[in-house]
């Protein structure tokens, strides 16, 4: 399995955000995006994700493969912890959700409602997302965000053993992980020229 | 694509799903036209057809702004647009559960509340009927209006704005389905149009709107 970006141009909205964004993955690594706020891990991401076009460049990867996890977590607060799993494995054609409840060690948690889960909590649900999806390809957005320094550890032990099953990641974040196949990437240094004509009609090569 | 519309079934069902709100809406709506018109049954019965339609497209439009508001504000739409599903088939599932939480049963209710405005014996199945023929269109077009505003804060007028033009073919031939019963002329051309209009809109919606998300996602 090989992730490959060459060349990746973003925008957000009206605003080209990166250009030139190069880098290659195989299985079993795992890519850090460093950069100050508002530099474009998210848009990167997003554009990575499917969610966006990039505005040049290509993106080879196998797409049925790449899952996604932003800021929101996506969790139905009306729903169970299991009910909120369950749903995913079922989108995304999986059995058991016994794995993911493991991880974060859910199992006390499985028929709360989600809407009376901390914050913590509702990330650590959203992170156990990612094992019932059945994908190798995860695209993170600060996945630490609220979790305490125990569930961190556990955070970087799910990452390692996706990736020494073979997975890759690519996750934008501000702490150190401690992975040790991972190699870090600043993409500060992509930073596109705004050319912010404000008509989003109006196509970028014509201007 | 099962299991998305199990789940918000399930989540219109629970609390704070909205599910009761249409219907209270169209009751209300109903309840309130003979205090407003007086009990006249000659002019209720006139106007209950046309009453009872109006009645069913304001409370569908009421529950709108939820199609895709609340999975994008708690980021399931970009999950889900992620996800292994074909996003037409998603919005597809979407309009899919909103009819059947709110269009199924004003539909339902169309007959009993057509009791209290004197609609003429003889239409009541065709007010049944009509209405379940019809909300479809509703449900599907509005649909389409929710995921063209699916990134606004407050669309909820916007939203009004875009999909009432578009409802009014669908009241015009729903209404005149029953109308025309009630006037004793055959309502067989009302009735194949309003059918032509839910077809059609099944047709083209779920591609018109999965096109408005992607662009509203970027």
């Amino acid at each position: 399995m090989k992730f490959e970006v060459s060349n990746l141009g973003c925008r957000r909205g009206d605003l080209r955000v990166l250009s030139g964004v190069s880098f290659t993955l195989t299985g079993g690594s795992a890519l850090i995006l460093k950069g100050p706020n508002g530099s474009g891990k998210t848009t990167l991401l997003r554009c990575l994700a499917g969610l966006a076009p990039p505005t040049e460049g290509n993106i080879t990867a196998p797409n049925e493969q790449i899952v996604y996890a932003g800021h929101a977590d996506g969790i139905k607060s009306q729903m169970t912890v299991a009910e909120n799993l369950r749903f995913w494995a079922d989108v995304f054609g999986q059995d058991s959700i016994e794995q993911a409840l493991d991880m974060f060690d859910m199992h006390p948690l499985a028929n709360r409602a989600a809407q009376h889960l901390s914050a913590g909590q509702k990330r650590r649900l959203g992170l156990s997302r990612l094992l019932v999806t059945g994908r190798r390809i995860w695209l993170l957005d600060e996945p630490t965000v609220s979790l305490d320094a125990e569930s961190v550890k556990t955070f970087a032990k799910m990452i390692d053993q996706h990736l020494i099953a073979g997975g890759i990641a690519v996750l934008a974040t501000h702490i150190n992980l401690g992975l040790k196949t991972a190699t870090e990437l600043d993409i500060s240094q992509f930073k596109a020229r705004p050319q912010d004509h404000g008509n989003p009609f109006l196509d970028e090569d014509l201007a | 694509m099962i299991a998305l519309l199990k789940r918000d079934l399930a989540l219109a069902l629970r609390s704070g799903g909205g599910f009761g709100l249409s219907l209270a809406f169209f009751l209300i709506v109903v309840m309130f036209v003979p205090f407003g018109i007086g009990p006249d049954s000659g002019t209720l019965a006139k106007i209950a057809p046309g009453i009872l339609w109006i009645g069913a497209l304001l409370a569908c439009l009421l529950s709108l702004d939820r199609v895709f508001q609340l999975d994008f504000e708690d980021g399931s739409l970009d999950l889900l647009a992620t996800a292994p599903l074909p996003l037409e088939g998603i919005v597809a599932m979407k309009a899919l559960a909103h009819w059947l939480t709110t269009g199924l049963p004003l539909s339902l209710a169309a007959p009993i509340l057509g009791f209290l405005l004197h609609l003429p014996a003889g239409t009541y199945f065709w007010m049944f009927l009509s209405l379940l023929i019809g909300t479809p269109a509703l449900s599907f077009l509005g649909t389409f209006g929710a995921a063209i505003t699916v990134g606004l804060k407050r669309g909820g007028l916007l939203l009004s704005l875009l999909v009432l033009p578009l409802y009014i073919p669908t009241l015009i031939f729903g209404a005149q389905t029953v109308v025309l019963l009630a006037d004793g002329l055959s309502n067989t051309t009302a009735f194949a149009i309003l059918a032509a209009l839910s077809l059609f809109t099944f047709a083209i919606i779920p591609f018109a709107a999965a096109y408005a998300l992607r662009v509203n996602l970027r």
